[in-house]
């Protein structure tokens, strides 16, 4: 029964923090809510018995990917300058909610994580389960996922380029161009 | 004591679906280019969490194994993504999706 609890209070967590990240005007302050829902996903993933997924959850999803939108929220600044910024951020208003639902899940995390071989009693996968599984019947699929992020790795590069318009607008930037080697004109 | 209170099933699919249209209206409503792009990650997120759903239903690693791969397109999806932005920040001085909408030549 208790963990039926703990899902729907994760679930709440989720619903609330996904909506206010698709509705908020500033870009930093839908990242934090968005954060947090991967987060309250991730323990909904333990509770359900996933813990390797939960485990990927916070580590790329809430880890890796969710940096790539911080730098560049950072690196365009998005027109307002870094005091004002700096101000509404630390608004009491602006962080106290989203505090709060961190802390709802951090008090479920250690509730799980305290009494985790007498709450989870449905089957749980673990790792060597999915490993075995991932490198056996599925190791195509592993290597389709590889050549992906690599075709995903080569596009990134090829448009993060600074002088890729460069080449059209200012002059200066030809011998750049003459020196990439390819030719996008 | 085998007959444990584990989650239902339906009910984390729904809570997949409507992650999933609240992902969808974010798509279809907002016009920042990055919160586009947040709104792709919680529909990408919520295919995920119904595959952990099914899967744990199951007792099977499947799901964890196309959560991966979901995981994986992701990755590659948002770093392209964010290639993009930056190009079309530069561009048009702005994140603004309906400053591209007309096509040249």
């Amino acid at each position: 029964m208790l963990e039926l609890g703990l899902f729907y209070i994760a679930a709440t967590v989720s619903l609330i923090s996904t909506i206010l990240a698709v509705t908020r005007y500033n870009a930093a302050h839908a990242l934090i809510y968005l954060i947090i829902s991967l987060l309250a996903s991730a323990i909904i993933f333990y509770l359900v018995g996933a813990p390797f997924a939960a485990v990927l959850e916070v580590v790329i999803y809430a880890g890796a990917i969710m940096v790539l939108f911080v730098f560049v929220i950072m690196l365009l600044n998005l027109g307002q300058s870094g005091d004002v910024a700096e101000h509404v951020l630390l608004r009491p208003g602006m962080w106290i909610f989203p505090s709060v639902l961190c802390v709802i899940l951090f008090v479920e995390i250690v509730y799980v994580l305290q009494s985790s071989e007498r709450l989870l009693k449905g089957i749980v996968v673990g790792p060597k389960d999915v490993g075995l599984e991932l490198f056996g019947p599925y190791v195509l699929a592993v290597e389709i996922a590889s050549m992906l992020l690599l075709a995903g790795l080569v596009g990134a590069y090829h448009l993060g380029r600074r002088y890729f318009i460069d080449v059209r607008d200012t002059p200066t930037a030809q011998p750049l161009a003459a020196m990439s080697g390819d030719d996008h004109e | 004591m085998n007959e444990a209170v584990v989650i239902p099933m339906e009910h984390g699919l729904l809570l997949a679906g409507i992650l999933f249209l609240i992902g969808l209206l974010g798509v279809l409503v907002r016009r920042n280019i990055i919160l586009i792009l947040m709104s792709l990650e919680i529909m990408l997120n919520a295919c995920g969490l119904a595959f952990i759903v099914a899967g744990a239903h199951w007792g099977v690693a499947d799901g964890q194994i196309m959560f991966m791969l979901i995981l994986s397109i992701a990755a590659a999806e948002v770093s392209v993504g964010l290639g993009l932005l930056l190009q079309a920040h530069r561009r048009f001085g702005s994140l603004d999706v309906d400053q591209a909408s007309r096509m040249q030549g």
